[in-house]
């Protein structure tokens, strides 16, 4: 993110990742709106968290304006529904015109499509993968200890 | 033509059952495994159980193939997830979205699927229709919303009351398709007179849609 510069920023999901990522957000100075379908994810921000929250399904495109998405600098979308995602991080990129979208997803195989529609996806499943394959591959191998 | 349909409940057996009559080749992606077994006893279908937005699932059914994708499942989120990847990663040429939210028919156009339709917003329209209770209705978009289909009700004070249609100067791109009068529909001529009471349907392209309507109401 650019310097001290303070952005709007909509995160859309608050279960763990989302509520975590929306109080850190918030500590650091930026203004962030919550979205969750559910009142009690908000449970989970913790006392850092000074924005607004917003209980209404993203996918239905009122709740995304009443988000003032239009005037985002940055929507992150990490509800734990791949298709929620996707679709929530298309409204606010190509209705929105946000310049920043980035969307979580648990299916690799979904990272093309993202891609091709222009938006940044972090893939867990990925990223843990290729942790585990970096750590293997720095194992030595069994023979070593013996030589 | 090859169609793919992916969704589940009574819309899709009735939907599969009236483009089997078309004479379609049809395949089905349901996720509901008792489902698939019912709708391949009733349909001559192929019957595809799993999820339509998997990848693999859509190129299993032959995506790639197919001319028309038509993703009816209760979720918009799904439908948006499997036209999109239907569209882009096998480029299928048209494809059909139905939508619980009657904001997503725009949204979707916007994202790229060819046509979405809000079961709701179309239900909405037809007890407009036939309560009356407006003046101006609007009935379906076609050719992807760039017409409009509007239906308008003269009133006494409309300014084209006791006029002929060849007397009056419609906008570019505007026509009097139908004029309903005491319920008899007349396709209407240039020596047609309009009256008061009188139910038009009219024909224009959104940009002069408001022009046309203030010239038929005198209003709005």
């Amino acid at each position: 993110m650019a310097g001290d510069k303070m952005l709007f920023v909509i995160v859309i999901g608050c279960g763990r990742l989302g509520a975590n990522l929306a109080s850190g957000m918030s500590a650091a100075g930026h203004s962030v709106v919550a979205v969750d379908s559910r009142q009690s994810a908000f449970d989970a921000l913790d006392s850092r968290f000074s924005g607004y929250k917003i209980e209404g399904d993203a996918t239905e495109f009122a709740v995304l304006q009443q988000a003032k998405t239009v005037s985002a600098d940055l929507v992150v979308a990490v509800t734990d529904n791949d298709n929620v995602n996707l679709m929530a991080a298309q409204i606010a990129a190509t209705v929105f015109k946000v310049p920043r979208v980035v969307a979580r997803i648990e299916d690799p195989r979904k990272e093309d499509i993202y891609r091709a529609l222009g938006i940044e996806t972090i893939c867990p499943a990925t990223l843990a993968g290729r942790a585990f394959m970096a750590s293997l591959e720095s194992t030595p191998p069994k023979g070593a200890h013996n030589a | 033509m090859n169609v793919l349909i992916v969704g589940g409940g009574k819309v899709v057996y009735f939907l599969c059952r009236a483009f089997i009559s078309k004479g379609y080749s049809l395949t089905i992606v349901n996720r509901d495994s008792a489902e698939c077994a019912w709708l391949a006893r009733r349909l001559k279908a192929v019957i595809v159980h799993g999820d339509g937005t998997d990848l693999q699932i859509l190129e299993e059914c032959g995506a790639e193939r197919c001319d028309a994708i038509l993703a009816v499942t209760g979720h918009d989120q799904d439908n948006l997830a499997i036209c999109q990847q239907a569209r882009i990663r096998f480029n299928v040429q048209r494809t059909l979205a139905m939508v619980n939210d009657p904001d997503n028919e725009e949204v979707f156009r916007k994202l790229g699927v060819s046509a979405a339709f809000s079961t709701t917003r179309i239900i909405t329209s037809l007890i407009e229709q036939r309560t009356g209770f407006e003046d101006i209705i609007n009935l379906v978009p076609l050719e992807e919303g760039k017409v409009n289909l509007t239906e308008v009700v003269l009133r006494d004070i409309s300014p084209v009351a006791g006029r002929a249609l060849s007397d009056i100067a419609l906008p570019e791109n505007s026509l009097i398709a139908i004029v309903t009068r005491n319920g008899s529909p007349i396709i209407p001529r240039g020596g047609t007179v309009l009256a008061a009471g009188d139910r038009l349907v009219v024909i224009t392209l959104p940009e002069n849609m408001g022009r046309v309507i203030k010239l038929l109401t005198g209003g709005r």
